[in-house]
């Protein structure tokens, strides 16, 4: 039986990943798949306390997240793509416009 | 609606139909209006004069004019003897003028203009002198002064003539201001603002003080000062004097009337009038006296050297209105107005034969380029002899005999009274000096104009030779009933005026009377021979002199530089401190300053908050995280607890 | 004294609603636009002649009332009522109304009809300002009068419009706030209630008067404006089109002084009597202040923006010398400032719709060229230096009359203000009518009959006021020996309270 304390870990470690990806890299593609990962590292977490509570709750959270991850990605995606055509750029230096 | 309302409303009317119809439809025909109209006034002026003089005194409230919790004013009037000599005066006059002007203005392009602001001039001299309250004396008082504006710079493209209209008007403005505050003060001490009220109610007020920063003043004193300030204003007296020879701008006729016969004596008119208040102060009248005096000279030095000859004439009604206020100084209240009378008809009477002389000389002012106009122009020559020969004071003529009475009651009259008297004996001289000159300067010798002047000269038309005629007639006759006991008369206009003015009351002989008299016939004769002697005789005289005492003569040829000194000391910083200080500094700099400075600091915090918004993903990424990881921390920390 | 509709809501609510129905005429046929415009606003004047002529002069009572409950939980009613002091400026504002839009029949060609409902708008909002009777709906009014006004500036204006309406807006807006303030601690001291007359009845304890009369003396010292607080109205005037700067000094800038007589004095008559002073104070330094900084300008429409707060000065000096003469005087000279400065205005508006110059120093000779104007013009200007005859005089004298007596030093100082009044407005009219034409002047037509018709009633009122100023004093007897009462009898329930707290 793995302890719950290493499924927080994986997630935390996961989650500390996907921050940094979003914060250090520029790429907005990367950005958003930074995003997933947090996504996911939650859903770990949220699994594991599930099982550990033998509470189900937990795991239809974990249904909705992905189902939001999914609408996020799509959304998320398509704003790029529209982004691209305007700017020809996916970096976060180039794109700029809410400079005060 | 009785007559006497129609006196000055008649003048009125013909004001309100020329000014609106004047120029489209009367247009030539003004001056028909106008004088039906003043003709109007003065039969009923005679009417009312002739009811005076049985003995009956009018008075009486038109209707009220402001009423404000206990403060009420009623625009009504009192005719007494003093009132129904000034409505002779002023009719008069103004009937002579306006036929003057018929023949003086033809073919102005103001000519309906002309007429009806003198219209408007008549209503208001007669509402001046008809009051029977402060308030509409007031009235009539700046009204004048606004028709002084008006006819002033009646030739409103030159600029000095609308310079001197707008000097009048604020240097009179500087005396009303006196006289605003004298009437306040008046109606806060008395409660009422008509005469009979105040000369009722004035002794009460006797030997009360008011406190002025720090300082004990008589009431009395202070209120009659007050009011005197108003009248140097009008009548042009030092230190207020400046107005009244710019304002020889003005058509001719206007000097005659406005600056010469009514309106300017309108201060004198006012003294008189408040001699209730005046004779319970010693001081005040004491400076109306030496007002009167130093003005008088002051005017007449002046004269001498100047060659405009309107503004001769100026000076010298600056220098007789200076005379009247000696009088009224003294006590002599009565011969005051009687001067006010004499001088109504023979300055007129000058002012009109100016007029005539620059009719013929294209509008030449310079007695130094006339001369020997006596065989172009006899009318003129002859009327104006004879207004030269009042106004020097030669026995027989009007002048003679008010100048007389002032004198002799001015040398009964204590100390004052005697520098006075010794002040107006010099002036006598100095004024039978300036007019001669005027005399032999332009009528006498040979013509010194441009040949195309000497084609050009020629009698006036009869509309102006004949008011000339009849003001000789008054110039000459007007004094016949002031002919004072002494000679044999019964000095009849000093018994009218006894009631209203009182009359001081002379012990001494008949002897020093004519001692007196004297010494004024010889100081006027002294003044014309020196002048036949300067100006006919020996030319080279006056210009040797001009060359040896040049100081002397260019202070009095720049009338003692008070036209500058007034420039330099209110006009200048006024206008500085307008521009450099309240527009540039206070209103510019210290509240514009505060009120953008607050708006603009609040801008300025604004442009170092906004550096915060980067537009950076990241930088949005860290702050969220940061905020969240504090949040946390603190919730974790409280639960800790 | 019956009449047979709710006058005073007629007169408030017939403009706006005829402004609505202006915005929805086509926006190309403007000729209907403006005829509907004067077409109300003559109607709405003819309604407002009752006011004139039925107003009982008896009675210092609030007349022509109507209550009704508006928000009742919060003690919000609609009340309305005129009494003598405030009823003659319903009528000037329904006057000056109609003559701002015969006046800017041809000048404004730039968005007619919007032009036209901010006008009528404006109006409605004035006359509901002088009638109120809660103060929650006093203050609506207040602050709507101002968004019409700021349009009217921002939109319609000069050049430097958009600085000029921003600055007007944050001026006021900065006062009218703080007035809310005491406008809110009122509401919680009267029992939650707005009623003006139930508070003019109230003694509020010193303290708490005296922060409130600083609370409105801020939103009614702007509007007057009171020196220091002035240097919003030269750029509001210079900038504002000619109806707007008609109405701005016509009635808007009156209702500051309206405020200190309907709030500040009934409401904290021992602030008002303690503060006095410094009020008298500071209005002599407007005259004085106002009227030499006159002398330094160069723009037209400046110069008789300054001399407006001069002539304020002397509206607030009479208020604050707290005696008949002073409080009549005051007031009948607001009536006569609109009607003066009003005029005078519309003559620069008809001037510069011709020369499209504002500078002084380009006219000259104007007198030559367009005499009748010259004349109209001539008339206002002696009006505005007091003369004898002409309303300014009978106000101004009154005036000065009244602060003499409150305090001779101060009388004399503003009675300095009548010789700089004439020395800049004579010096102006020479420059632009005397001496040589200038070249800007050369050409024009003179005025025609629309505008000749635009400045009789004005003319009119200026000898009528001027010689028989009793119809209009007589209104405000009542109404002005009520406020002179009440501002006394305050003091002394003071006095003897502080008496009988002495006794015990």
């Amino acid at each position: 039986m793995v302890p719950l304390e290493w499924y927080i870990g994986l997630s935390a470690v996961i989650f500390i990943i996907g921050v940094a990806g979003f914060m250090i890299r520029k790429n907005i593609i990367i950005m958003l798949m930074s995003i997933e990962l947090m996504l996911n590292a939650v859903n770990i977490s949220l699994v594991a306390f599930s099982h550990y509570l033998q509470d189900l709750r937990g795991q239809v959270m974990v249904f909705f997240i992905i189902t939001v991850a999914a609408a996020e990605a799509a959304i998320g995606l398509a704003i790029l793509v529209s982004l691209f055509k305007n700017k020809a750029a996916v970096h976060t230096d180039e794109i700029i416009e809410m400079k005060g | 609606m009785d007559k006497y309302v129609l006196i000055p409303l008649l003048p009125l009317t013909a004001f309100v139909i020329n000014i609106i119809f004047g120029k489209w439809i009367i247009k030539e025909k003004a001056h028909w209006i106008a004088i039906l109209a003043v003709l109007g006034s003065f039969a009923i002026a005679v009417s009312a004069f002739l009811e005076v003089l049985s003995g009956k005194v009018i008075n009486y409230d038109v209707y009220n004019w402001i009423v404000s919790g206990n403060f009420k004013v009623t625009v009504g009037f009192l005719i007494d003897q003093l009132t129904a000599i000034m409505l002779i005066v002023v009719t008069s006059v103004s009937l002579l003028v306006h036929i003057y002007s018929v023949g003086y203005m033809h073919g102005d392009g103001g000519y309906y203009r002309f007429f009806a602001y003198l219209s408007l001039f008549t209503f208001s001299m007669l509402m001046l002198v008809m009051g029977n309250n402060l308030l509409q004396l007031y009235f009539g008082w700046e009204a004048v002064g606004l028709c002084s504006y008006f006819l002033i710079g009646f030739w409103y493209e030159k600029k000095s003539a609308a310079d001197a209209g707008k000097k009048a008007f604020i240097v009179n403005r500087f005396g009303d201001f006196g006289f605003g505050i004298g009437v306040i003060m008046i109606f806060l001490m008395l409660g009422s603002l008509h005469y009979t009220e105040i000369f009722g109610k004035i002794g009460t007020l006797q030997g009360q003080a008011i406190n002025i920063l720090g300082y004990n003043v008589d009431l009395i004193t202070l209120i009659a000062l007050l009011l005197f300030c108003g009248a140097v204003g009008k009548s042009a007296q030092i230190p207020l004097h400046v107005w009244l020879p710019d304002a020889m701008e003005g058509p001719t006729p206007v000097s005659a009337l406005i600056h010469a016969a009514t309106m300017v004596t309108a201060g004198v008119f006012m003294v008189a009038r408040f001699n209730p208040i005046f004779n319970l102060s010693e001081t005040a009248m004491n400076v109306v006296a030496l007002t009167g005096a130093i003005t008088s000279l002051f005017a007449a030095t002046i004269a001498l050297v100047q060659n405009d000859i309107k503004r001769i004439v100026a000076y010298s009604t600056v220098s007789q209105l200076g005379y009247m206020f000696l009088a009224c100084g003294v006590g002599a209240y009565g011969a005051g107005i009687f001067h006010l009378y004499t001088h109504a008809y023979f300055k007129a009477l000058l002012f009109l034969g100016a007029g005539s002389v620059m009719h013929a000389m294209a509008g030449e002012l310079d007695i130094q380029k006339m001369g020997g106009l006596k065989k172009y122009m006899p009318v003129t020559y002859w009327t104006f002899l004879i207004a030269s020969l009042s106004i020097a004071g030669i026995p027989g003529l009007a002048g003679f005999f008010s100048k007389d009475e002032i004198l002799w009651l001015a040398y009964n009259h204590g100390t004052v009274g005697k520098i006075v008297w010794a002040m107006g004996t010099a002036v006598a001289a100095l004024t039978a000096f300036y007019s001669f000159r005027i005399i032999f300067l332009a009528f006498h010798g040979t013509f010194r104009g441009t040949h195309e002047q000497e084609h050009h000269l020629h009698e006036s038309p009869k509309a102006m030779t004949m008011p000339l005629m009849i003001l000789a007639v008054g110039a000459v006759a007007a004094g016949w009933v002031g002919i004072p006991a002494a000679l044999g008369g019964s000095n009849a206009i000093a018994h009218f005026f006894e009631p209203v003015l009182g009359h001081p009351h002379v012990t001494a002989a008949h002897e020093e009377e004519y001692m007196v008299m004297g010494i004024s016939i010889a100081a006027a004769i002294g003044g014309i021979f020196v002048s036949w002697i300067f100006y006919s005789l020996k030319p080279e005289i006056p210009k040797n002199l001009a060359v040896k005492f040049k100081s002397i003569y260019t202070t009095l040829w720049n009338k003692y530089y008070v036209d500058e000194l007034y420039d330099f000391i209110i006009v200048r910083p006024v206008k500085w401190t307008a521009t450099n200080i309240l527009v540039a500094v206070t209103d510019g700099k210290i509240i514009e300053g505060i009120v953008n400075g607050v708006p603009a600091a609040i801008r300025n915090f604004g442009e170092r908050l906004r550096k915060l918004q980067t537009g950076y993903l990241q930088h949005y990424a860290l702050s969220m995280a940061l905020g969240v990881f504090v949040i946390l921390t603190l919730v974790l920390i409280a639960k800790g607890r | 004294m019956q009449i047979g509709y709710p006058i005073l809501s007629t007169v408030i609510f017939l403009p706006i609603f005829g402004a609505l129905l202006i915005l929805l005429i086509k926006r190309t046929n403007e000729g209907l636009v403006k005829w509907s415009a004067l077409l109300i606003s003559v109607v709405t004047f003819i309604l407002s002649i009752p006011l004139f002529v039925s107003f009982d002069k008896t009675t210092a009572a609030m007349q022509f009332a109507e209550t009704r409950d508006w928000v009742p939980s919060w003690g919000i009613k609609y009340a309305l009522g005129v009494d003598g002091i405030s009823v003659l400026f319903v009528l000037l504002s329904t006057l000056l109304t109609i003559l701002c839009v015969t006046v800017s029949w041809n000048s404004i060609k730039d968005k007619v009809k919007e032009f036209y409902a901010a006008l009528l708008l404006i109006e409605g909002a004035m006359v509901g300002v002088f009638c109120s009777l809660d103060l929650f709906l006093f203050y609506i009014f207040w602050e709507a009068m101002l968004i019409p006004m700021y349009l009217l500036i921002g939109v319609w204006g000069g050049p430097n419009r958009v600085y000029a309406a921003i600055k007007f807006f944050l001026y006021t807006l900065v006062g009218s706030l703080l007035m809310l303030v005491g406008i809110i601690v009122l509401y919680l001291g009267t029992g939650m209630s707005f009623d003006i007359l139930k508070m003019m009845t109230t003694n509020y304890p010193y303290d708490i008067q005296l922060i409130l009369f600083w609370a409105f003396f801020a939103a009614f010292a702007v509007k007057v404006p009171m020196w220091p607080m002035h240097t919003w109205l030269p750029d509001a005037h210079t900038e504002a089109p000619t109806a707007g700067s008609v109405i701005l000094a016509g009635i808007l800038i009156k209702m500051g002084a309206y405020g200190f007589l309907r709030f500040n004095m009934p409401l904290f008559p021992e602030a008002a009597k303690a503060m006095a002073p410094a009020m008298m104070i500071l209005s002599v330094i407007a005259i004085i202040y106002g009227g030499i900084i006159c002398l330094g300008q160069t723009d037209l429409k400046r110069l008789i923006a300054y001399s407006s707060v001069s002539h304020m000065g002397f509206v607030t000096l009479g208020i604050f010398a707290l005696n008949t003469q002073g409080i009549q005087g005051g007031i009948l000279q607001m009536i006569n400032h609109g009607i003066i400065t009003g005029a005078l205005f519309l003559c620069v508006g008809m001037i510069y719709d011709r020369t499209h110059t504002r500078q002084i120093s380009d006219y000259g000779g104007a007198a030559t060229i367009l005499p009748i104007y010259a004349a109209f013009f001539m008339v206002f200007t002696l009006a505005s230096i007091g003369l004898p005859g002409t309303n300014g005089f009978v106000g101004e004298f009154l005036i000065i009359l009244g602060g003499f007596a409150a305090s001779k030093i101060l009388g004399v100082l503003a009675a300095t203000g009548i010789i700089i009044g004439a020395a800049y407005m004579l010096w102006l009219y020479q420059k632009m009518f005397f001496m040589e034409t200038g070249s800007k002047v050369q050409g024009h037509n003179d005025i025609d009959a629309r505008e000749i018709l635009t400045l009789v009633p004005l003319i009119i009122l200026v000898f009528w006021i001027g010689i028989y100023p009793n119809t209009f004093l007589s209104f405000m007897d009542a109404s002005v020996q009520n406020l002179i009462n009440r501002v006394n009898e305050a003091g002394l329930a003071q006095t003897a309270q502080q008496a009988v707290e002495v006794i015990k």
